[in-house]
């Protein structure tokens, strides 16, 4: 039997990616990185800041995300996000405008803790892209 | 009847008239064909969202506790409509449609004594509605900077709707649009948002979900997107319908102005060959009488 599932990332303007083969995908849901397999228990989490892995047979591809939800359910995997970005199109002006907007947000006085620890979490993940 | 002369320029000046609505249905069609791929490019964000709510909500197990957003504040005194319209005229009925069932709502609301207030999107609409209910517009907001209807836009719309009900300024909240279907319909729309109105979806599955965090977080998480995400869609759907009207409009114009170019040519040859027929004759019986 094969161990493959099909994957569709969506935001708000199209559809960003379908694959119908991917065997493995890690997504940094809301409460630690989560890999998720083919026959995962239906499952609705949240995303935090990080880098979702998405491997194939062929190849492995990964994506910059801030926020979203993950839905599993029949070997489906819907990633709803409205910030995605392709890993290998950061480059290095990309990946420090991202920093500073991240940071200026920081700044400013009127966020919660849990919105706070969402930025940091940002910042440290972009910091460690290279 | 009009002279010769008058009757050149009426013809000079439909001619104008129609390559400018000619030049307005062209670009139309182009912006058409973009905004109805990603209004239907948008689709499937939308739907995903409702499936993954509408899941989420049969499993909710405290009906009591749940959100107020999903579950509205048990009231239904204060309503607030969201009319969504376009920034710019010339696109016949599209601006009129959406008033026209906006109103219709307005008016059944006000006579069951309920309070209505209302926020619109799109300046059109403002116009037509300020003569009226000038005194219940709250908010008025206008994209006229933004090219494409964009997330970012809606999502403001989506803040202060939400804000509005936290800070318990109204109950429901319904926005008004027009569904695209093609370029000759387009379905004006009435959708309640808050609260979440899922009864005529059955199809959520009985099936269990794994929740993490549990129900209730990510539902207060979703639930502010989910506004976002309809208001998006809204705005999606508004702007393909937009252009889709303008370009059926225009070219009704163009048709139009074609029928009037073609009826003025014709008086025009007419009125010149009576001229020259009149002329002709007064040469001949002068030439006979002599």
């Amino acid at each position: 039997m094969s161990e493959e599932f099909k994957v569709e990332i969506v935001n708000p303007e199209k559809s960003f990616l379908k694959k119908e083969d991917v065997i493995e995908v890690v997504v940094p849901a809301f409460e630690g990185e989560m890999g998720i397999l083919k026959d995962h228990i239906s499952i609705i989490s949240f995303l935090k800041p990080g880098i979702i892995k998405i491997l194939s047979k062929i190849d492995e591809e990964k994506y910059y995300v801030e926020d979203g939800i993950v839905e599993f359910k029949n070997n489906n995997l819907s990633i709803l996000t409205s910030s995605i970005l392709k890993l290998s199109d950061i480059d290095k002006s990309k990946q420090q405008d991202l920093i500073s907007s991240a940071e200026e947000q920081s700044k400013s006085a009127e966020i919660n803790d849990q919105a706070r620890y969402l930025i940091d979490q940002k910042l440290e993940v972009l910091k460690s892209l290279n | 009847m009009a002279s010769l002369d008058d009757l050149k320029k009426r013809i000079a000046s439909v001619k104008s008239t129609q390559k400018i609505t000619k030049a307005m249905k062209m670009v139309a069609a182009a912006k058409l064909r973009r905004a109805q791929e990603s209004a239907e490019k948008g689709r499937p964000y939308s739907q995903k969202m409702n499936n993954v709510i509408l899941n989420l909500s049969s499993g909710i197990s405290d009906k009591e506790n749940a959100p107020k957003l999903l579950s509205g504040t048990g009231n239904d005194k204060v309503h607030l409509c969201v009319v969504m319209t376009s920034d710019r005229g010339l696109c016949g009925g599209f601006n009129s449609n959406i008033i026209k069932k906006a109103k219709s709502y307005f008016s059944k609301i006000l006579e069951e004594g309920k309070d209505l207030k209302i926020i619109t999107v799109g300046s059109k609409g403002n116009d037509q509605l300020k003569r009226v209910y000038g005194d219940k517009i709250i908010e008025n907001i206008s994209f006229k900077d933004s090219k494409n209807a964009n997330y970012f836009d809606a999502d403001k719309v989506g803040k202060i709707v939400i804000e509005k009900f936290q800070a318990g300024e109204f109950d429901v909240c319904t926005i008004f649009y027009n569904q695209f279907k093609n370029v000759i319909t387009q379905i004006p729309q009435a959708q309640q948002i808050i609260p979440l109105n899922n009864e005529d979806d059955e199809n959520g599955s009985d099936e269990s979900y794994e929740f993490e965090p549990d129900e209730d977080e990510i539902l207060s998480n979703l639930l502010p997107k989910n506004i976002s995400t309809q208001i998006f869609k809204a705005m999606l759907e508004n702007s393909a319908s937009e252009q889709g009207s303008r370009m059926s409009a225009m070219d009704n114009a163009t048709r139009n102005a074609g029928e009037m170019v073609d009826k003025l040519t014709i008086e025009y040859i007419r009125s010149r060959q009576a001229a020259i027929t009149k002329e002709l004759i007064e040469i001949i019986s002068g030439a006979e009488s002599l």
